[in-house]
């Protein structure tokens, strides 16, 4: 929303503030004030001359010699200007002063345009002659400047004033940030209730009345609305014997302060009253209304209409319609139509002044993909109480331009007028609700500039129909609030005694696994949630993969961003191949978040969201690297008993060779491996890349932390090697476990140290080599409590073809 | 007896201050003091001495055999010394060589500055707590004040699953959730992803991070939020930060406000950084609306509560000065390992 501040003056006019000033204020008190553009920026020592000779420059032809009347003096200027005569008045930059940009209209400087005295072509010139380009505003706000040159003023122009005063350019153009909730502030008079609560000042209100009618409306008009529900009021006034004309300059500028074309003045009436009112209006040729009839109702499906912008519409039977007797005439809230548009040669109108459903107006102006100034307006719910001082309005700038007659009476269709509400005061509960101590008398002075009545007895206020946001004690106390400053409200702690804060269950385990994969060396990453369903053929899944079934979005941005991953592995990939393709020699990465598994699709209720770690790392290490991170982490979370690595169910985009899913007594926590190269090509990674993938979840589930101390032992361990030769597919994984299961109580560790395959043993065969740690708590172990269970274990090796190495 | 115990005696010392190896200075050890030494010969010879001289000349092999051991014992430290220093002197390095490194991984920026806000929070008491990413549109909207066909729903580009299920485009979901559960008073802050369907550009994503506050007792008042806040504000931006309250409107807050903190670079005289404002936006808060109360089964008139939320990625980028919003979605490990 945008309004000059001479225009807030006008209905504030005990305003007397700078820009900044107002800048600031309007903002603390809630409506933000965006930006603002200060007219007579960069303006400096400009005043109205007056030209009394002009004389040919001697050796420039395109340049003349003028001597300008500037009050206190005549000074000499040399121009390159012609559309001048002498007598012209003309703003008139003196030695010294400043304008904001250069007659060719090119983007003005930030500092200005500093204007000194000097030589043009060798005759002296003290100052400079404005285009209404050099004082920094455009034609459209001053439509009686001159297309090219000079900006000649009128003949009564006070010789040796100031111009920019004379102007109007002390003034500024504010823009606001309007909360959806002030629907009345998309309003000059809105803003101008704001400012002048902000300020204490006085609020003038309009009060628009026609003073001359003629003839009575409903002699020639009849108005029936057919679905109320979707238009809680509708007015129409009538004009006759209509003249089209420019409207009067100061209307023109205040429209063009605005950013609004000023077009004709019936048209621009209707702008300006939506402006001042923020209430839409319509004009409709009454000539072009078949039957003399308006009727308001839904369209059907199927129908088409022709806007008045010539384009061709498909409506259905939820857009609202203005039709006459016989056909659609306008687009109701959105746009009228071609053929009843007012036109140069328009001898009579119907203005409307209509409220619609918020709601159903914004889906229409949506299905239709039309959005109006109109509609912008609509969409928010319009207040209806406001529709008749704003046709009034109309009717009385209709007046007071000359550019018609107004029609006696009104057709108004409002059959449930809205009522003011009641909302009880309570000045100390205000107080109690914002931590202050404003006195009553004080609260009570911020209500009359807002239209806010008090009724002492009733201890009640009324609210005006146009705070469509104020409905309860709350609302009124934000009032309060706003105007007794948010800065003056006190600074307080809540009082501390019940509080104990600290990370809920979840972030604690998020901050151990960090801690650990943070020391093995892998840096966090953040990747998106959605992803391409093409990821899935990239990872190589097949049709039925259960990582396929992933949730879709319905309005995703693009296909790239459609589903919600079901595997962190995307992202964490296509991360290490920006740093493989970024040339970075090394990289380890991992990303904790959540995946999206849902029960069924489509889906019914929330999915489960698993929290989720991925770890990735090309250049440096290999399977076993991974694997020791991945035994680190299930050691950090406390998780004892048996821990297998199982090689039985295979992710196809990992090597078939280099994979294994982990499981935590039998139950699967996760999986590792080497990335198929394949999939690695994929996602443009040239090297082997290790992966991880841990359902943090569950391992919350299944963690213990409860940490018990064991005693230091005071006996020597006994180390016993063992190196053992088989088949090359008998696993590390089943030697220790049938160590383990036959060492019995006095194992405390084993340690594979070596792993051989080659010349000095027989082809199909390899070496693993074993540390066995025997200790006793109470005493020194011998061999006579050794040498048995080593036999035993050699022979229960035996039983498997692994046989000692000789 | 006297002069060929002098004769040894300086004959040992001589050779023990010429002596240039540990060998040898062991092997005169034990020509000199060892079983088959001279000094020990001198002892065998005692016989030889008339009985009423051998204490005397006792004394003196014993005071002979002292001195030299003494003097042994200092060659030998002498010796080692000069060897150590040898060996020291052969093992110089270069100290300005660059050191040896482990590497170490590094938390992601938006993370570390969430454990910072986390620390914060922490200390006034306030639990940290999540919510679910896919949710019911109910604790997205409905639930906030924000019914069907509310134009703060269109505002809000949010991404559908289905008509009732959609990504959260706040972490304020969270709030109800909380309240939901029915334990009072409530102190919780909730960080987590939310979701708006807005192209990626350098200060936009279609996902980022909500850090979502909630405080419900009785007797809690907009000062309370004030002060709160500006506690939080200081704590993270540095203590001469200052605070500005603008007023604002947010569905399901009631009065709402936005923060600003003044540009802690320049100071709040305008510059750069603040776009010559002096003041930085940082995030939205109110008084939880009576409706959100009564909506989760909580009576306003009873408890009363404030609500705030900033977003993470903004902080991020404050604080580390980052100009690019899609540098923290790439994960170069050269951006990665600055923090």
């Amino acid at each position: 929303m945008n309004a000059s501040l001479s225009w807030i003056k006008a209905y504030v006019p005990g305003l007397d503030v700078t820009n900044q000033e107002f800048r600031d204020a309007m903002t603390l008190s809630g409506t933000k004030v965006e930006n603002y553009d200060a007219f007579d920026k960069n303006l400096e020592n400009i005043v109205i001359g007056q030209i009394k000779e002009i004389a040919p420059h001697p050796d420039a032809d395109k340049l003349v010699i003028c001597q300008v009347d500037v009050g206190s003096e005549t000074v000499q200027i040399v121009t390159g200007a012609h559309n001048m005569k002498v007598g012209d008045k003309v703003p008139t930059v003196l030695d010294g002063g400043k304008v904001a940009g250069g007659h060719d209209g090119s983007p003005m400087p930030e500092e200005g345009i500093k204007i000194k005295k000097g030589k043009l072509r060798g005759i002296d010139s003290y100052g400079m002659m404005c285009s209404i380009e050099e004082l920094g505003t455009t034609k459209e706000m001053y439509p009686d400047a001159a297309e090219d040159g000079l900006y000649i003023l009128p003949e009564d122009a006070p010789v040796g004033e100031d111009a920019v005063e004379y102007l109007g350019l002390h003034d500024a153009n504010f823009e606001f940030e309007i909360t959806s909730n002030r629907v009345d502030c998309y309003s000059v008079l809105g803003i101008a209730r704001e400012a002048a609560a902000t300020f204490g000042k006085e609020f003038h209100d309009v009060d628009p009345k026609v003073t001359k009618e003629s003839g009575d409306i409903r002699d020639y008009l009849e108005v029936e609305v057919a679905d109320p529900d979707l238009c809680p009021r509708y007015i129409a006034r009538m004009v006759k014997n209509i003249h089209i004309a420019p409207s009067p300059k100061w209307l023109q500028r205040r429209l063009a302060s605005n950013g609004i074309r000023p077009i004709n003045n019936v048209v621009d009436i209707t702008n300006y009253v939506m402006e001042e009112y923020g209430q839409p209006m319509h004009a409709f040729n009454y000539d072009a209304i078949a039957g003399k009839k308006i009727v308001v109702k839904r369209a059907n499906d199927g129908d088409t209409f022709q806007t008045l912008d010539g384009q061709v519409r498909n409506l259905d039977k939820d857009i609202l319609m203005i039709c006459d007797a016989e056909k659609p005439i306008g687009i109701a809230g959105i746009m009228g139509g071609e053929d009843s548009k007012i036109t140069d040669d328009v001898q009579t109108l119907v203005f409307e002044a209509a409220t619609f459903d918020g709601t159903n107006n914004r889906l229409s102006s949506k299905r239709l993909g039309l959005r109006t100034d109109a509609s912008g307006k609509f969409e928010k719910g319009l207040d209806p109480e406001n529709a008749l001082p704003a046709i009034e309005r109309a009717c009385q700038l209709i007046e007071e331009l000359g550019a018609g007659e107004v029609v006696g009476g009104m057709i108004d269709i409002y059959p449930n007028p809205v009522q003011p509400k009641q909302i009880p005061f309570n000045a100390d509960q205000i107080n109690e609700f914002l931590g202050t101590d404003i006195p009553k008398e004080k609260q009570l002075e911020y209500f009359p500039p807002l239209g806010i009545e008090y009724d002492e007895k009733t201890e009640m206020l009324t609210i005006p129909t146009f705070r469509q946001d104020l409905l309860r004690e709350a609302d009124i106390a934000e009032e309060v609030a706003r105007f007794y400053g948010y800065a003056n409200i006190p600074s307080t702690l809540p009082s501390n005694a019940e509080a104990h804060g600290g990370l809920s269950y979840g972030f604690v385990i998020n901050n151990k696994v960090k801690e650990i994969v943070k020391a093995y060396g892998f840096s966090e990453s953040m990747t998106y949630s959605f992803e391409s369903p093409k990821v899935f053929d990239k990872l190589q899944l097949s049709e039925e993969d259960e990582l396929r079934k992933a949730i879709v979005i319905s309005n995703p941005l693009g296909e790239d961003f459609s589903i919600m991953r079901t595997s962190l592995l995307n992202g964490l990939l296509t991360s290490l191949s920006t740093n493989y393709n970024r040339r970075n020699k090394t990289a380890a990465l991992f990303e904790l978040g959540n995946i999206y598994i849902p029960e069924e699709l489509p889906l019914t209720k929330l999915p489960d969201e698993r929290m989720t770690l991925a770890l990735g790392f090309y250049g440096e290490g290999d399977f076993f690297t991974m694997k020791g991170v991945v035994e680190e982490i299930l050691d950090g979370m406390g998780l004892k008993g048996l821990r297998e690595y199982s090689a039985d169910e295979l992710k196809p985009f990992l090597h078939p060779g280099r994979q294994a899913t982990v499981l935590q007594n039998k139950k699967p926590v996760g999986y590792l491996g080497e990335v198929h190269p394949v999939t690695a090509k994929n996602y443009g990674i040239g090297t082997k890349v290790y992966i991880a993938c841990l359902d943090v979840k569950l391992l919350g589930e299944l963690a213990r932390f409860d940490k018990k101390f064991t005693e230091i032992p005071k006996f020597p361990a006994v180390n016993r090697d063992l190196s053992l030769v088989m088949t090359k597919d008998v696993s590390a994984g089943l030697v220790e476990s049938i160590i383990s299961k036959n060492a019995g109580r006095i194992m405390e560790h084993l340690e594979l140290f070596d792993v051989y395959e080659g010349d000095r043993i027989a082809e199909g065969l390899k070496s693993l080599a074993f540390t066995i740690s025997f200790r006793a708590k109470d005493h020194t172990l011998s061999d006579d409590e050794i040498s048995p269970v080593m036999e035993k274990i050699v022979s229960k090796l035996k039983e498997k073809d692994i046989d000692l190495r000789s | 007896m006297r002069e060929k115990l002098e004769k040894i005696r300086e004959e040992a010392l001589g050779k023990i201050r010429s002596v240039d190896s540990m060998d040898a200075l062991n092997d005169l050890r034990v020509a000199f003091l060892g079983k088959k030494g001279q000094l020990t010969d001198v002892l065998k010879s005692m016989k030889d001495v008339a009985p009423e001289d051998r204490p005397k000349i006792g004394q003196m092999v014993n005071d002979t055999r002292k001195e030299l051991e003494e003097c042994f014992d200092s060659m030998k430290k002498t010796m080692e010394e000069a060897l150590i220093n040898e060996k020291l002197k052969k093992e110089v390095i270069d100290v300005t060589l660059p050191g040896t490194r482990r590497v170490l991984g590094h938390e992601h920026p938006c993370n570390l500055i969430l454990k910072e806000v986390e620390d914060i929070f922490i200390g006034m008491g306030y639990e940290v707590v999540s919510g679910p990413e896919i949710e019911y549109d109910h604790y997205n909207f409905e639930a906030l004040n924000i019914p069907a066909n509310h134009p703060a729903k269109d505002e809000q580009d949010t991404f559908y699953i289905n008509s009732e299920i959609l990504l959260r485009t706040q972490t304020s979901s969270v709030q109800i959730r909380e309240m939901e559960k029915g334990v009072l008073p409530i102190r919780m802050i909730a960080p987590g992803r939310v979701f708006r369907a807005d192209e990626v550009d350098a200060t936009h994503s279609p996902s980022f991070h909500q850090i979502e506050g909630l405080v419900v007792d009785k007797g809690i008042t907009f000062a309370d939020l004030k002060g709160t806040l500006d506690e939080f504000c200081k704590l993270f931006f540095g203590k001469d930060v200052r605070t500005k309250f603008r007023p604002h409107h947010f569905p399901f807050t009631e009065p709402s406000a936005e923060v600003d903190v003044s540009c802690f670079k320049c100071g709040g005289k305008g510059c750069r950084f603040c776009k010559g404002e002096g003041w930085i936006e940082i995030l939205g808060c109110g008084m939880v609306h009576p409706h959100v109360l009564e909506m989760v089964g909580i009576d306003p008139n009873e408890y009363t509560g404030f609500a705030f939320g900033v977003g993470l990625e903004r902080l991020t980028l404050l604080k580390y000065e980052i100009d690019d919003m899609r540098l923290l979605y790439e994960n170069d490990l050269r951006f990665l390992k600055q923090f």
